[in-house]
Parts: C-alpha cells; sequence; structure tokens
C-alpha cells in the first residue's frame, strides 16, 4: 500500500525524540524499516487435497486481532517465511488503511478491507481466513466469506455459537467443500509452515515446543487449550508436530476428528496420528470405523478426556459445551474402550499417553518409517516490547508524567483517593479541586471556599463581554462547545482578570511593607487603577452583599486574614477619595484566596506563591464562569435566538478619503 | 454456555405462545388458525429455603384465581427438571384443589432421593388435569444431531412408553430447511399406525411444533404423553402437552431472547400485570429465561457468587461442588485441563473424594482470581478435618496468552489469607502451570510455599499437565525434578 504510509504513527518514532534522541549520521527514518512484500508465487502445482496448510499459504484475519495477527507474523518470520501468511485484515467496522505489523525486527504493513469482496479481489492467493468474528455475527461474516470460490478453509474462533447456526454453516461448507475449523477453537497449526490465530501460545512456547519445524506426529483435539499440552508432550516424546488442529469444544464442530485424522492418513509426510477425544458426542467412533475398515492404517494413539463423569453422582456440564453425554456411547470410558478394542493405542489414563506415543515413536524410528531430520538452529524470537516490559526485563524514560490521577487500576484514583471514597466522605466539588489542583485534601474550610468562589464567579449577567461572546456565538448557530471557548477566550487582563491582578498588587505591596496610604499614593503616581477596587453601582453606605458574605465567612474561619486586613485598609482610603471605590468581589476573592494560600497549613510559602504565579486564581474564575457561560447558551438555544447582527447606526463609521492626501493612512479617533 | 434444561412450566408456556405464530417451515394440511392459543393455565409455585409454606400456597391461590373453579380437577407435580416423577411418586393426578394443596404441603421443601440424588423440592407446577379417551397419547420427541434434527413419534405414548428409540418412527429433519420434508412424507414416515382420520391435524401440528422448536432455537423436546382429540370432522384438534421436557440453547439468546420472554410475560400467561417501583425492568417484554440447576444440584451461595462473577466478565470462571467434605480439592486453568484432573484424580480412585469441578480460564485479572482462590480455599477449610488430611492441586495446561504470574498473584494472595488454616488441615498442595511467564508464577508461589512452611510441590512444563496427580494421591515417584526457579 503505497502512499497511504505515515511516518512515526507509534512507538518507535516516538522513542527516536527522546531524551536519548541523538542523532546518528547514518539514521534510518522509521520508513526506512518498514518492509513491503508482493504477493508470495503460487506453488508449481496447486496442492494436494489433504493439505489444508503449506509454507505458502496466505490468509485473511477477519475482525481486528492486532496481538493474533502479530503472533502469527512472528511465527511466520521464525520458520523462515519468505512472505507473511496475513495477506490482509478484514475489519468491516473500519476506517484505517493499513496495519502495522513487526515482521521479525522490522516492520510490515497489512492492509485493511472494511468488505470483504474488495479484499478477495485484491488477494487472489488467499484461500483461507481466520475469522475472529463474535458469536452474534459470525454466522453472517462466515456466509457471506463462503460465497468466494478461492476459500477453501475457515477457523472460526468465537465460542457460544448457536447450535442451529453451526449446523447451518457446516451444511454449507460440507457442500460446498470448504473445511471449518471450530467455533469456540483456538485454531491449529502447522509447524514450519502456518499457525491460526493464537494456536500455539506465546513465541517461547513456540520455540520450547520446536513448533519452527515439522516433525511426524500429526493430532486433531477438541480443546484448544490441551492442544498446546499435546505440542508440548509431542515435542517431548518424538521429533515433533507435523500438523496440529483443534477442532473446538461445542456440540457441532464444522469439521471433526475424521476428517483431519484422513488428511492425515493421506498425508505421506505424516506417520503417527494423535487424537484427543472427550465425552459427549459420538465423533471418535468415525475414527474407529475408519480403523476398522482398514481406511486408516497409520498408528494412532488416542484418549478421550470426561472418564470422570460416570462416576460422579450428577451430571456436570464441564467447560465445553459439546462436552455432556446423552448416552452410554458418549461416555469418555465407552470411547476409550472401543478405541482399544479397535487396535488404537489407548493409554491406561491420559498420564500414561506420553508414554506410549513415545513407544510407538520409538518403534517407528527402529523400523525406519520415521527418519529423523538434523535439528536446525533454534531462531530466536523478536521479544515484544510490551511484554518485556511486563516481565520487567526492559525499560525506557517515559514521555509523559501524570501525578493527578491514575485509571489504570481497580478504581479511578484522584491524587491517590479512591473514587468511591470521594463520594463516601463527600468531600464535593471543592474537595475534588483540592485533589486534582493541589494534589492533597484541604481543610474542610478550605475546600468550602473554592465552592464558594465558583459559586459567586458562575455567572455575571449577560451584558458582560464575555457572556455577550458566548450569546452572539451561540445565536450564530454554533454548539456548545464553540460558544463556551467563544466566552472563556474574551478572559484575560480586562475582563476577569481583576482577580489575578488584585491578588499580585496587593501582594507585592503588602509584602514590600507599603503602608496602605503609600500603596494607593504610589499607584496614583504610577497612573495606574488599582485591581479589585470599585463599582459602578455599589459604594460603602450601599455595600455589595457578595463582599460581605465572603469577607463573615473568611473571618469567621480562617486562620489569618491579614491579606484582606490590608486590602481593607486600603478601601478606607480610596473610599475617602471617592465612595464608590470600595473593594469589588473579584478583589475580596482575591486577597482572601491568597490568606488562604499562605496559612491555611496546607502550603509552604513558596508552594503558595508558586500555584498564584501558575494562574490558579484565573483557573477558578475560568472554571466558574463556565458555568454562567453554558447557562448563557443554553438560555439562547431555548428561546431559538436567530443570528446577532448590530446596527449600523449603532457603530460609528469613520473612514479615511483616500485621495485627501498621503498623510490620511492613519486614522486618528478622539473621543 | 450451552443447550440447557428448562422448566416444564417455561416450555408449555413458549409452546402455547409460539405454535399459533412461529411461522411454518411449508404449509400444514390445515389452513392457519384465525385466533391464538388463549394463556395456558400453568400454576408455578415456588418455595423459597424457609418459606412460609401456607403463604405461599395463599399467594399462590391469590396469583391464579382458575384453581378455585367449582369442580375442578387437577395435576400436582414438581417441576425440577426430574425425570420419570410417576416412578418416584411425584406426581398428584386427577386432584381437587385443596388435595392438591394437600399433596404440596406435604412435600414442599423436604429432601427427596430419586432414583440415587437427594434434593430438596421447591419447585411445583398446577395443571387442570385433562381426562381424555384411550388411544389419544401420543409420544413425541425431537432431538438435535449433526446432520439435522430427529422427530420420533409413537401412537402409544404415556407413561409406560417404554423403549422408544426401538419403537418409535423416526424422521430426520435436514439443517437445509429447504429440504423440509412435505406433508406426505410427514404423514407416510412417522404416521404410518395412526388412523387416517386424524392425519391432517397431527401432521399440522407436528408441523408447527418443529416450527416452535426451530425458530426458539429448543435442541432437545419431549412430549410424552401428547394427547390430541380431534374434532368431529377432523379439522382441528385439541392438543394438550401433559408433560415436557425441554432444553434451549443457550448461546442463541441474542437471537431467541425476545421470544422466550414474550410467552413467560405475564400478560402471555395471563396474569395480572403488577407494577411496583421497585420492578426492574428487563430488557424484553417478559423475564429472561432462567436456566435451572438440576435437580439435587441446587446451587450453593459460593457457586451463585461464582457464577455471578463469572457472568460479569469476559474471563470464564467455574465452579461446581460436588462433595463438600471431599479430600481433593481442584484449582485448575482452563476448560480442557480441568476435566483432566478430574479424570485423574477419579482414576486414582478417589472419584468419591472429589470435592469440586471448576475451572478459571480467558485471562482473569489478579482480583478475579483471588476471589476465585479465595472461595475454594473457604469451602475446602470450612469442612471438618480429615485425619489423612487433604489435597489441593493448583494446577493447568500450558496456557495461551495468560499471564501466568499475574494471575498466580492472586492465588498467592488467597493462599496467604488462609496459610495457618492450610497446615492445621494438612493440606498437601500440588503445582503444576505453564504459559506465558510461568517461570516467575512458579518461583513467587514455591518462594510463599517455603514462607509459609506449606506442604507444597511445583512443577513446570516438564511435568505431564495431571502428572502430579498421581504422585499426590497414589505416592508414586516421578524422576522430573520439582521446579527450582
Amino acid at each position: 500500500m503505497p502512499g497511504v504510509v505515515q511516518n512515526g504513527t507509534n512507538g518507535t518514532a516516538a522513542a527516536a525524540n527522546g531524551s536519548n534522541g541523538h542523532q546518528r549520521g547514518n539514521s534510518l527514518s522509521a520508513n526506512d524499516n518498514i518492509r513491503r512484500f508482493q504477493a508470495p508465487s503460487r506453488p508449481m502445482s496447486p496442492p494436494a487435497d489433504h493439505t489444508l496448510f503449506h509454507n505458502k499459504t496466505r490468509c485473511f484475519v477477519y475482525g481486528l486481532q492486532p496481538r493474533a495477527v502479530q503472533g502469527m507474523l512472528d511465527f511466520d518470520f521464525i520458520c523462515k517465511r519468505k512472505t507473511p501468511s496475513v495477506a490482509g485484515i478484514i475489519y468491516t467496522f473500519g476506517g484505517q488503511f493499513v496495519s502495522k505489523m513487526y515482521w521479525g525486527t522490522s516492520e510490515t504493513l497489512l492492509p485493511v478491507y472494511q468488505d470483504v469482496e474488495k479484499a478477495m479481489a485484491k488477494h487472489s492467493d488467499v484461500d483461507t481466513v481466520v475469522n475472529f468474528a463474535s458469536s452474534r455475527s459470525v454466522y453472517q461474516s462466515t456466509m457471506e466469506l463462503m460465497e468466494y470460490p478461492q476459500i477453501r478453509s475457515i477457523a472460526i474462533i468465537a465460542e457460544g455459537v448457536p447450535e442451529r447456526r453451526a449446523r447451518e454453516i457446516l451444511h454449507v461448507a460440507k457442500k460446498k467443500g470448504i473445511t471449518i475449523i471450530g467455533p469456540a477453537t483456538v485454531g491449529g497449526i502447522k509447524p514450519g509452515a502456518y499457525k491460526i490465530g493464537n494456536t500455539g501460545g506465546m513465541m517461547d512456547n513456540i520455540v520450547a515446543s520446536k513448533l519452527y519445524r515439522p516433525g511426524s506426529v500429526a493430532y486433531v483435539s477438541k480443546s484448544g487449550g490441551m492442544s498446546n499440552e499435546l505440542n508440548n508432550i509431542v515435542a517431548q516424546m518424538t521429533d515433533g508436530v507435523y500438523e496440529g488442529v483443534a477442532i473446538g469444544g461445542d456440540r457441532y464442530p464444522g469439521t471433526t476428528f475424521i476428517d483431519h485424522m484422513l488428511r492425515f492418513q493421506a498425508d505421506p509426510n505424516c506417520k503417527i496420528l494423535l487424537m484427543l477425544g472427550e465425552v459427549g458426542g459420538v465423533e471418535e467412533y468415525r475414527v474407529i470405523e475408519a480403523v476398522k475398515n482398514g481406511t486408516i492404517t497409520k498408528p494412532i494413539v488416542a484418549w478421550a478426556i470426561g472418564t470422570v463423569a460416570s462416576l460422579l453422582k450428577t451430571e456436570v456440564q464441564f467447560g465445553h459445551a459439546g462436552s455432556f453425554a446423552n448416552s452410554q456411547l458418549e461416555t469418555a470410558a465407552m470411547k476409550n474402550k472401543s478405541m482399544k478394542e479397535a487396535g488404537i493405542f489407548v493409554p491406561d489414563t491420559f498420564e500414561d499417553m506420553p508414554q506410549v506415543l513415545g513407544s510407538v515413536y520409538q518403534k517407528l524410528v527402529k523400523d525406519g518409517t520415521i527418519k529423523r531430520a538434523p535439528e536446525p538452529a533454534v531462531p530466536k524470537i523478536p521479544l515484544d516490547y510490551s511484554w518485556a516490559q511486563e516481565l520487567g526485563l526492559i525499560r525506557k524514560p517515559a514521555a509523559f508524567i501524570s501525578t493527578i490521577s491514575d485509571d489504570r487500576g481497580q478504581e479511578l484514583l484522584y491524587a491517590g483517593m479512591p473514587i468511591s471514597d470521594v463520594f463516601k466522605e463527600n468531600i464535593g466539588i471543592g474537595g475534588v479541586m483540592s485533589l486534582l489542583w493541589f494534589r492533597r485534601r484541604l481543610p474542610e474550610h478550605a475546600s468550602r471556599f473554592l465552592e464558594m468562589v465558583l459559586m459567586l464567579t458562575a455567572d455575571h449577567g449577560p451584558a458582560v463581554s464575555g457572556a455577550m461572546n458566548t450569546i452572539i456565538t451561540t445565536r450564530a448557530g454554533k454548539d456548545l462547545i464553540s460558544s463556551l471557548v467563544a466566552g472563556l477566550l474574551t478572559i484575560g487582563s480586562r475582563f476577569g482578570g481583576a482577580l489575578d491582578g488584585a491578588a499580585e498588587e496587593f501582594t507585592k505591596a503588602y509584602d514590600k511593607g507599603l503602608s496602605p496610604r503609600d500603596f494607593v499614593d504610589t499607584m496614583r503616581k504610577e497612573n495606574k487603577l488599582i485591581p479589585g477596587i470599585g463599582h459602578r453601582i455599589k459604594s460603602r453606605n450601599n455595600p455589595d452583599l457578595r463582599v460581605e458574605l465572603v469577607k463573615d465567612y473568611v473571618k469567621k474561619n480562617f486562620a489569618s486574614t491579614k491579606l484582606l486586613d490590608y486590602a481593607l485598609a486600603v478601601e478606607s482610603v480610596t473610599t475617602s477619595k471617592k465612595d464608590n471605590l470600595i473593594l469589588n468581589v473579584d478583589g475580596c476573592i482575591a486577597v482572601c484566596f491568597v490568606d488562604l494560600m499562605r496559612n491555611c497549613g496546607a502550603f509552604s510559602a513558596e508552594e503558595a506563591e508558586d500555584y498564584l504565579k501558575m494562574g490558579v486564581l484565573n483557573g477558578l474564575f475560568v472554571l466558574g464562569r463556565s458555568i454562567g457561560l453554558i447557562a448563557h447558551f443554553l438560555d439562547q438555544k431555548r428561546l431559538r435566538t436567530g443570528l446577532y447582527r448590530h446596527p449600523w447606526d449603532d457603530i460609528t463609521y469613520l473612514l479615511p478619503t483616500l485621495n485627501a492626501g498621503g498623510s490620511e493612512g492613519r486614522v486618528e479617533v478622539s473621543v | 454456555m450451552s443447550a440447557k434444561s428448562i422448566l416444564e412450566a417455561d416450555g408449555k408456556a413458549i409452546l402455547n405462545y409460539h405454535l399459533t405464530r412461529a411461522p411454518v417451515i411449508k404449509p400444514t394440511p390445515l389452513p392457519p388458525t384465525a385466533t391464538h392459543n388463549p394463556s395456558p393455565k400453568l400454576a408455578s409455585i415456588y418455595f423459597p429455603e424457609d418459606a412460609d409454606i401456607k403463604g405461599v400456597l395463599d399467594e399462590a391461590e391469590a396469583k391464579y384465581p382458575w384453581l378455585h373453579a367449582p369442580g375442578a380437577k387437577f395435576v400436582a407435580k414438581p417441576d425440577q427438571l426430574i425425570k420419570r416423577r410417576g416412578k418416584s411418586g411425584l406426581l398428584a393426578l386427577n386432584k381437587t384443589w385443596a388435595e392438591a394443596r394437600q399433596w404440596i404441603a406435604e412435600r414442599a421443601g423436604k429432601l427427596q432421593r430419586v432414583e440415587t440424588v437427594d434434593g430438596y423440592l421447591r419447585n411445583f407446577l398446577v395443571e387442570p388435569f385433562v381426562p381424555h379417551p384411550q388411544g389419544t397419547e401420543y409420544y413425541i420427541n425431537i432431538n438435535s444431531v449433526r446432520e439435522g434434527d430427529w422427530i420420533l413419534f409413537t401412537h402409544e405414548g404415556g407413561v409406560d412408553v417404554g423403549d422408544v428409540d426401538a419403537k418409535a418412527e423416526k424422521l430426520l429433519i435436514p439443517v437445509d430447511l429447504t429440504e423440509y420434508p412435505s406433508n406426505a412424507e410427514i404423514a407416510a414416515t412417522l404416521l404410518k399406525k395412526v388412523p387416517k382420520g386424524v392425519h391432517n391435524v397431527l401432521v399440522d401440528f407436528i408441523s408447527r411444533l418443529y416450527a416452535v422448536y426451530v425458530d426458539s432455537q429448543f435442541t432437545y423436546l419431549e412430549i410424552n404423553p401428547l394427547v390430541v382429540i380431534p374434532n368431529k370432522d377432523a379439522t382441528s384438534a385439541e392438543v394438550h402437552f401433559l408433560d415436557l421436557a425441554a432444553k434451549l440453547d443457550q448461546t442463541a439468546e441474542f437471537e431467541c431472547g425476545v421470544k422466550w420472554a414474550i410467552a413467560r410475560s405475564a400478560t402471555a400467561l395471563g396474569l395480572p400485570v403488577i407494577t411496583s417501583k421497585d420492578t426492574k425492568v428487563s430488557i424484553d417484554a417478559g423475564p429472561p429465561m432462567e436456566f435451572p440447576a438440576p435437580f439435587g444440584r441446587e446451587m450453593s451461595k459460593e457457586e451463585a457468587y461464582i457464577a455471578e462473577m463469572d457472568a460479569k466478565t469476559g474471563a470464564s470462571l467455574k465452579l461446581t461442588i460436588l462433595n463438600s467434605t471431599g479430600r481433593v480439592w481442584t484449582l485448575v486453568a482452563g476448560g480442557g485441563a480441568s476435566v483432566v484432573y478430574a479424570d485423574a484424580i477419579a482414576s486414582a480412585g478417589f472419584a468419591g473424594e472429589l470435592a469440586n469441578y471448576g475451572e478459571y480460564s480467558g485471562a482473569p485479572t489478579e482480583t478475579q482470581t483471588f476471589h476465585y482462590a479465595k472461595t475454594v480455599l473457604d469451602l475446602m477449610l470450612r469442612a471438618p478435618q480429615h485425619p489423612e488430611g487433604k489435597v489441593l492441586f493448583i494446577g493447568g495446561g500450558i496456557a495461551n496468552f495468560t499471564n501466568v504470574a499475574s494471575t498466580f498473584k492472586g492465588v498467592i494472595r488467597a493462599l496467604r489469607e488462609v496459610a495457618p488454616l492450610l497446615n492445621e488441615h494438612k493440606v498437601q498442595i500440588w503445582v503444576r502451570r505453564a504459559g506465558p511467564n510461568y517461570q516467575e508464577g512458579l518461583k513467587n508461589i514455591k518462594a510463599v510455599g517455603q514462607e509459609l512452611e506449606l506442604n507444597m510441590h511445583v512443577y513446570g512444563p516438564e511435568m505431564h499437565v495431571s502428572g502430579i496427580v498421581p504422585l499426590a494421591l497414589n505416592g508414586k515417584t516421578s524422576d522430573i525434578p520439582e521446579f527450582s526457579g
């Protein structure tokens, strides 16, 4: 898929700009490390009927299963395949064009198709599908896949496919000669050639069980979990697995023991057949039949698990849906007995199976049927980053650090406090703010004060510029976020900025030791207004009730109110000049907040200064006012107000006259 | 999730509701009925543990007013997946309500032995008694196999139906329903020994019954006796399914849940709809289908707890208590491996001592594993001590992608909590596990065993999956060394 490649979509590129990202002269870009594959040359002659998979098998993986696909590619790589077995991914909810995978230590791109037809048309060499669709959708997707004549086999992984649907699938598959493996299976594996999905487990286990090269024992098992165990047993007792299939634990597997046993019988490279049956169903008897009538002549080692069922007093539904005996014939004990009578090698217990398998193998080695191939070098397995990290083998500096919340565990944590405790202790929005903003529990009176500030700053009517902008944006038909942001972006040193300014000026003056009168005088000399002082209407005789509320609360609850006292002294200076130059609500909140930070005991002096410098007061205003701005948005929507256009007569138009001469480039307006 | 038995009352409710509604596969010989069946008369009476029996029965009388119909006769029987109730004396036929009530009151909540199984009688079904002429009792059975669905039919139904496999007429309906047999074929195969006069009625009924079987995804359905009383001109018939056993495919819940639910809704059953403040909103038009535990296997608190945990996660957690005072306990990962362990324990001669069957798989979290392990350990240590001590197998196959170290952390936490008791009960612990990061997992559990001085043996993939069972139970020895970390 050339042309859609983008650099640095994941971790590898991120590492390059980390702290250790020094440039080397011959450095590769991430793109240079991506391998692209042509479709493999087709085998000269079509594979024999008994060969379901070979080392040029190409498949689709249906469903987004990056981990399974990576496992398949890793397997292909250590089997020294020239091309990956996965030709593409079909993901109907798609949206992505390619999926990036590792090929050994380099990378490759797998196309992702949203519909089956396109995928099939693009990859005529694909003849098998690993279907990871859920039990709900697997019926429909499998039926669709079977409409394409190029498909020879499909593995269905989902557990819990309704029995009627499973039977319909297998019925159609039989008509069309398609081999279905599953449902409810991990899949199967052909060492050295092809692996379905997650079969064989992790790479270290695949290497331990020597699944990177073929042996001479082929097995069919019902259970996917036990197939791994069989891989292990076969690797320990013989020259290894030739092919292994897990047909799945459901009542109606798409193909059963006999289908695969006949393939193994027909395949000259397969020398010993191994079958792990189970209580429930009668499919083992078809193998017995084939042995009796001479269709299968190769030695079979077999066992049916679930012998315990007949010894229990009540019926137990074992792990697999199909593992339930409806008649004596379906019991494991009867199956084992019948298999033994037919001349199949059946151990006395499952624990004895390795020895039985070992002795059959040794006999075939002795009579020359099996010649041990020279052992190839054990391939190196590339270790996945995330797995290596889980094992604690590697480390790397993180690109991000977060110290306030953690969503990875059982419960969301706010600065270490579980969310359930947040509600149990009823710490309120002030408590949550103190956790997330300051990473600590503030005393009750402090978090109450934060809430008070939010309530007081929540709204100041529609006429202030922030609300105006929100209203106008809303009326232009924009969404909530745009309208809210239009209002928020108005906040700055002139609108809403009084809080920060007041805190800064009062603190500076107080810390310098200026007397309130000196402070007022200095500001006047510098021709500066004192932020936080003055109100349009309210005056000394007509006090702002909001300010009274804050003052009362703070006086009653705070350990110290030094800056508030200082600000009130300033107020008495200014009001003596003009009655409405009172400490307004912004100024009051600002100085009280500084008192809180400095004296509540939760912050050191440096921390308090730091937070103020970061603009935490502005944060309080933004948060509080957001409530009001959202309210204005909802209000305008509710009223269905139309687009606002400001009347011309409310704008003074003063335009330069261009032909009057060069100096008219600048307009000077004096009001 | 698999084919599961359902209560007789539920099976009858589904048939009653859907017989006239399920789309038939091919037209039947009779015209489709214009009306649907009236609500069935099924009084399902449940007695919870420590229930006030009189109170429950009074409540039932209020709920099902037809019990008081003058002169009515009833059938009463326990509805708990018990086979051959008649032979165990668990069938009260042709009784007045007063008699039936008395009969139930004598049995409700009592321990009852059926063949070899003991269980408490908790759920009863009372229906109107249907008097019928001789020769109208049929037997029908539909069951699913790989190739299709077998319909078994015999005109000699009833309690003493005998060996149906030998005497019933059989017809295989293929999976591909376009190959559904014609009415003539059905009659020719199944109704050979039935008088021609009722053929149309029976073919119609069988076709409808099969339509319900398909539409509601049954996997097994047996009606015996099935009573068919044709009207005079044999254009329709009164059909009564006197006794019924059925299994539904639980995995088809997402397709059929709505059909199962509506048939069991209060409206369909003709019951008054009670709405109160704490009525839960159910996702379908009726209550979700219940799949009761087999008779004598009432779920214990612990089993219910694990089942609930299982239902809430993508992982699989299963627990069945087989013998709570047994000596041998298992804590095994994997559906296949857990069966292999149970087999090995049984073949070592300890089937009677096997305390539980269970498995955890599908990458459960550490916490889930902890709760699962804790539940099993608590059960094991709650039972009285045994002079020969107890054996715990912490087993499992080679995991595909579960991080063994992380699930073992949960097991280890549970072991730590009960360590002193483990030694007090003389518990031998045998461990075998492999798969991703098993080295770390085994190292940790071994370290804990040593630290807490537990009697513990630890093996990795070199040991056969259930190879530790004969070592533990039969004193066999093995030259495979223990895991040494």
